[in-house]
């Protein structure tokens, strides 16, 4: 036996980035050496992007069961209850590295992937968010980037009609060479029309609906999953392009032929398009599955079964339908002027048959080759314990605000989301801008709250804490908004897994990660992994980002940041200890990446977020915001400049750590009896200090220090666009 | 009132506001399908915001030629209302209903904010629930909104009262700053010469509920629903 086929070479198949090892692998699962076609598939169903090879291992450790859990990670999306026969479907997936190679393309098929994961479960989309990394705000190719990816995100959730209600950004030279791009959705659906993508049944016909085939995207999936070097320009025909308009139509007339019982099965065509969602349909359901590919509908003439099954075109869906329902499941389609085509039909082979003009041009195992996938425990090394850092006093606090409020990480967002539309749906009850966004669930008083949260720079520092910290930082947004977390989805964003130092990384934020959600009652439902995110040999910072969920019963019952009384009293409630390792105050007014990052100490955390929470509740409290980047003055400035009031600093603390060190699990909030917060504070045994009062129009210190809130405003708007102009 | 929607491939804010016109006026108002060549029998037709056919083309140009716009124009020219919102100006400018055209935002980016607008005239069927010269607060959210007409088309509507809503600022003045879009005159609506066809580019159904930011919008349908009942 040749160990390759007349169509290959050792040479095609490096090409297809497979390892001479798993080539091996897959001569003996074929039990002959593939063809073109065939070695396409295995190519893209091994990569790392498809396969999790380098990161399965350690996911299996995070928890993702719980009474509120209906579906945890392995389907498009992950499900939780929400009550009242309702469920919340959500997911987050990156698009680093097409958005590097061509940011608005790039981006805007981010968004299409991820709203297609969650309406293909049967719901319908209801609020966008995105976790963005870029380099620095120096470097030539930021600009162009942020711009690109911006106008990406916008210019597809704005055109489908789901509001972009959330999402973070972060500047960092190790971004210089690779952007992060990760984008969430979150979707509403009746628990009993819920979809799934097992294709159980044999002998039901496989349908393709949505756009037409083309040649985009080829070899998407394999890009990704390898690092950047000088030539990575050249890979800019493997970005898709999207077309939000068909992605509207395609989500109207899913839901429309959802709400009928004729689909049995359906999953989209994502990364590694109709191979992955065939195989996926049928390995899960135990099947088999034949396709005939020339009935495939498509762009242009001329195109091949390779091209066809390795072609990532966007907003393209399969189908398995009740016999008979074809024609019901075609006039929908073609209602909403869609492309609609029988492509094949549900087997007991166990095999992948793909047919053209009823000629075998492949057949595959699909459970050798789908499951068998390789899976490896790379060496891993921990990254070592940073050494404590000290750094001198501020000679002036406010000067030091006003610095921190308009530095990249830290100043207003507002050019980037005013131009999402996060108002559509008209159930943005939550603005961008706040801890978390709140999304009404339509027709009713409940309210979904939603963040994005990771903090890169303790992550580097520090992976299993920073792993900890991003979970306990999005139980902090949804509690300080009123909202009871439910759960979580994760976007492992990380370098080259082969380097040991790198897989300590995703091992030690895997684990932290995996605590603080066992730890907070946040199980992960749903997730994706983004590797290989170097350019030249610099790796990105580690960047585990979370996007949690949690539900409010009243949305009369929400807390903002905003200030809204002069005469109330702000309270910082939880521990301040003053730690200023790896703080932005370090990083922004003295130049040091430096120094431990904050501990983070889970049954504080839950305690003190069950408190706060408590008390909005209970109607005690609408004004809360938690104390995160940049510390406590931070804080305090953005509840002033949300608010439009005037904050008068009465405690005695002066030193620079307690006004900017990071500890976690505190929140500040304001109201007009401090005293009822300090009563109920003492029973359960949480710390609170009072801060300050709402007064005037400027923030002054007891030293008689003032600066105006306005100036402080000019500042803090002002960061973004003066970078980005 | 009975009150109409309709719906083009690309609509997104027509469920929006047939959620505001079913709380105003207490039934559900019919969705009209783009494809559909009769109407049913109206008080008001509403074109909803959103992408109609992608904005491929021209905003608005594929949505004009819809089999639909013709009985929307052939009742139009009989007297009924039409209400177009963000996306539905643009298909009245390109179906002829209304004068100008909507151009690419001055800046080049879509956006999406609460901005002040000033009523500049309370005697109109849309408007009668507000004050003269009323300053309200409504969100845009358009890539495509920049008001322009010939400077004779210009003077006829100022001339004429047909310019509805204006951007201004805080303190109601048409400012250069309060212009979002780079507008003509600080154009946000206009109404035709009979009064009984408005386009506007700001989100009136966005703002008719305090929970979510305030109900300056809501007061526009009011006034419709007490004009037309």
């Amino acid at each position: 036996m040749s160990l390759y086929h007349p169509e290959t070479s050792a040479e095609i198949v490096a090409e297809h980035g497979l390892a001479p090892d798993e080539y091996e692998k897959a001569v003996a699962i074929m039990g002959r050496a593939p063809n073109l076609l065939e070695l396409g598939i295995f190519s893209v169903m091994w990569s790392e992007h498809c396969s999790y090879k380098s990161s399965k291992l350690w996911l299996k450790t995070l928890p993702t069961e719980g009474p509120q859990v209906i579906q945890g990670p392995g389907e498009n999306a992950g499900v939780v209850d929400i009550g009242d026969g309702q469920a919340a479907i959500f997911k987050i997936e990156s698009h680093n590295h097409p958005s590097f190679i061509e940011p608005y393309q790039g981006a805007a098929t981010g968004v299409g992937g991820i709203l297609r994961d969650v309406f293909t479960m049967g719901a319908r989309p209801v609020a966008n968010l995105n976790a963005l990394r870029f380099g620095a705000p120096d470097h030539p190719r930021t600009k162009h980037l942020v711009k690109g990816v911006v106008a990406g995100i916008g210019g597809y959730g704005n055109c489908v009609g789901v509001p972009t209600v959330g999402g973070e950004i972060n500047f960092h030279p190790a971004y210089n060479g690779n952007c992060l791009v990760n984008a969430m959705t979150v979707g509403l659906a009746d628990t009993d029309k819920i979809f799934y993508s097992a294709a159980s049944q044999i002998g039901v016909p496989v349908v393709y609906v949505g756009s037409k085939t083309g040649r985009d995207g080829i070899h998407g999936a394999t890009m990704a999953s390898t690092e950047f070097d000088e030539d990575s320009e050249e890979k800019r025909p493997t970005v898709q392009v999207g077309d939000p308009f068909t992605e509207k139509l395609l989500i109207e007339a899913c839901l429309e032929l959802m709400a009928t019982d004729a689909i049995l099965a359906i999953q989209d065509m994502g990364a590694a398009g109709l191979t992955s969602s065939s195989f996926e349909m049928a390995s899960k359901g135990g099947t088999g599955v034949v396709l005939e590919l020339d009935k495939v509908p498509m762009r242009e003439a001329g195109m091949t079964p390779y091209e066809l099954m390795l072609s990532e075109s966007q907003e393209r869906m399969l189908m398995t339908l009740k016999p008979g329902r074809e024609p019901e499941a075609q006039a929908i389609m073609e209602k909403w002027g869609l492309d609609f085509a029988v492509v094949g039909t549900i087997t007991d082979t166990g095999r992948m048959q793909l047919k053209w003009d009823g000629e075998t041009v492949g057949d595959l195992p699909i459970d050798p080759l789908a499951l068998a996938s390789p899976e490896y425990d790379r060496p891993h090394v921990a990254t070592p314990a940073q050494p404590a850092v000290t750094l001198p006093e501020s000679q002036d606090l406010l000067s030091d605000l006003a610095t921190l409020i308009a530095s990249p990480d830290l100043c207003s967002r507002r050019w980037v989301w005013e131009q999402y539309d996060h108002m559509v749906m008209g159930d943005t009850i939550q603005r961008p801008g706040g801890d978390a966004a709140v999304v009404r669930v339509h027709g009713s008083q409940k309210g979904l709250a939603m963040s994005v949260d990771c903090s890169p720079r303790y992550c580097l520092a520090d992976p299993q804490s920073g792993g900890a910290q991003a979970v306990a930082e999005g139980f902090r947004n949804l509690s300080a908004v009123g909202a009871k977390p439910l759960a979580v989805t994760n976007n492992l964003n990380f370098g080259n897994p082969q380097k040991p130092e790198i897989m300590g990384q995703l091992v030690g934020a895997v684990q932290g990660m995996g605590e603080a959600c066992k730890a907070l009652d946040m199980p992960v439902v749903s997730g994706n992994v983004s590797l290989y995110n170097e350019t030249e040999g610099q790796a990105i910072l580690p960047t585990p980002v979370i996007g949690s969920l949690g539900l409010m019963a009243d949305i009369d019952r929400m807390a903002t940041v905003a200030l809204k009384r002069d005469g109330d009293t702000l309270v910082v409630i939880g521990q301040s200890q003053g730690h200023l390792g790896q703080s932005l105050y370090a990083r922004e007014c003295h130049g040091l990446e430096a120094g431990p990052a904050p501990a983070i100490d889970l049954q504080r955390e839950r305690a003190t977020g069950d408190f706060v929470r408590g008390l909005i509740e209970e109607g005690l409290v609408d004004t809360c915001h938690d104390v995160s980047d940049g510390g406590l003055l931070v804080a305090v400035a953005e509840m002033a400049i949300a608010g439009d009031k005037g904050v008068a600093i009465v405690s005695a603390e002066t030193s620079t750590a307690f006004w900017y060190g990071e500890e976690q699990a505190r929140y500040v909030v304001a109201l007009p009896d401090a005293a009822v917060v300090q009563e109920r504070a003492k029973a359960a045994g949480i710390p609170v200090h009072i801060l300050a009062r709402v007064e005037g129009d400027a923030i002054t210190l007891p030293s008689g220090q003032i600066v105006a809130t306005r100036d402080l405003r000019s500042k803090f708007e002002g960061g973004l666009p003066t970078l980005l102009a | 009132m009975k009150a109409g929607v309709i719906v083009f491939p690309g609509s997104n804010c027509d469920r929006d506001v047939a959620v505001v016109l079913e709380a105003v006026t207490g039934s559900a108002p019919a969705m009209v399908w783009h494809g559909d060549h009769d109407l049913p029998e109206l008080d008001l037709i509403v074109l909803p915001g959103g992408f109609s056919y992608g904005d491929y083309l021209r905003c608005g140009a594929m949505s004009a030629k819809s089999p639909i716009m013709r009985e929307v124009v052939k009742a139009a020219e009989a007297g009924t209302a039409v209400l177009g919102i963000c996306n539905g100006f643009q298909v009245l400018t390109e179906a002829g209903l209304l004068p100008g055209a909507l151009m690419r935002n001055r800046d080049l980016n879509f956006i999406c904010k609460d901005v002040w607008l000033r009523v500049e005239d309370c005697a109109s069927r849309f408007t009668l629930g507000y004050e003269d010269e009323q300053r309200i607060l409504v969100p845009i959210a358009h890539h495509d909104g920049n008001y322009y007409a010939d400077d004779a088309t210009l003077e006829r509507l100022e001339g004429e009262g047909q310019v509805l809503f204006r951007y201004v600022d805080e303190q109601g003045e048409a400012s250069k700053a309060a212009n979002p879009n780079g507008s003509r005159n600080n154009i946000a609506g206009i109404l035709n010469a009979d009064g009984n066809v408005l386009g506007m580019m700001p989100h009136p159904e966005r703002m008719a509920e305090a929970a979510l930011g305030g109900t300056d919008g809501r007061v526009l349908f009011e006034s419709l629903l007490d004009t037309l009942s």
